[in-house]
C-alpha cells in the first residue's frame, strides 16, 4: 500500500472527501517528521515507536571494489514495533 | 518531548478543521487501517518518510546469553521500517 492508496481507504472508512483525508495523513506523518528532524521521540501506542539513534563513523570498505571508504557518522531514526502491531504481524 | 497520538490528533484537529471528537476517530482509524494493511502482510509506503516492510524470518538455534542454554526460535513474521532518503537527509541536517 502506499501514501495514495492510504488516503483513499481514510476517506473511505471515513467517509471523508479525499482531499481532507489527505490533510489528515499529511498532518500525522508531518508531525513524526519534524518531531524526528529535532531529535524528539515519537511513540503511538499500540502501532510502535521512533527515536533517532546516533552511529558513529567507520571505516569501510566497497565490497566490489575492494576501496577503502570513510563512513561519516550520521543518524537515523529507529522504529520499535508496538506491542499490539507485533502480535497482530506475527500469525506464526 | 515525545510525539504521541493525542499531539497529532490536536494538529489534524487545528489544522484539517475537523471537530475534536472527529479528528480523535480519523486519526485512531489512520492507525487501524495502517495496523490491518501490515497484519495482512502487505508493506506499506510512505514516500518521503519510509517503508514499513513485512519480514518473515526463519526458525532458527538461539542461545539465552544469560543461561548460554541453546534454545530454538520458531519461525516469526516481524515489521521492520526503512527510512527514505529524503527524512533520512532531513536529519542529518541536509536538505
Amino acid at each position: 500500500m502506499n501514501k495514495s492508496q492510504l488516503i483513499e481507504a481514510l476517506a473511505r472508512a471515513e467517509g471523508l472527501p479525499l482531499k481532507k483525508a489527505e490533510e489528515v495523513v499529511n498532518t500525522v506523518f508531518g508531525d513524526m517528521e519534524k518531531a524526528l528532524i529535532q531529535g524528539d521521540r515519537v511513540e503511538i501506542r499500540g502501532f510502535g515507536s521512533f527515536k533517532v539513534k546516533q552511529y558513529e563513523g567507520y571505516t569501510g570498505r566497497n565490497p566490489k571494489t575492494g576501496e577503502m571508504i570513510k563512513v561519516a557518522p550520521k543518524k537515523l531514526p529507529f522504529f520499535k514495533v508496538g506491542k499490539e502491531l507485533k502480535e497482530r504481524v506475527d500469525v506464526y | 518531548m515525545a510525539l504521541t497520538k493525542e499531539k497529532t490528533v490536536n494538529s489534524v484537529y487545528h489544522q484539517v478543521g475537523l471537530s475534536k471528537s472527529q479528528s480523535r476517530t480519523v486519526v485512531e482509524t489512520l492507525f487501524e487501517i495502517i495496523k490491518s494493511t501490515l497484519e495482512k502482510g502487505e508493506d506499506l509506503l510512505i514516500s518521503g518518510f519510509g517503508k514499513f516492510v513485512v519480514k518473515e524470518k526463519a526458525a532458527r538455534r538461539g542461545r539465552n546469553p544469560q543461561t548460554t542454554e541453546d534454545l530454538q526460535l520458531r519461525a516469526r513474521r516481524v515489521v521492520v521500517f526503512k527510512t527514505s532518503g529524503v527524512l533520512r537527509n532531513k536529519i542529518n541536517g541536509g536538505s
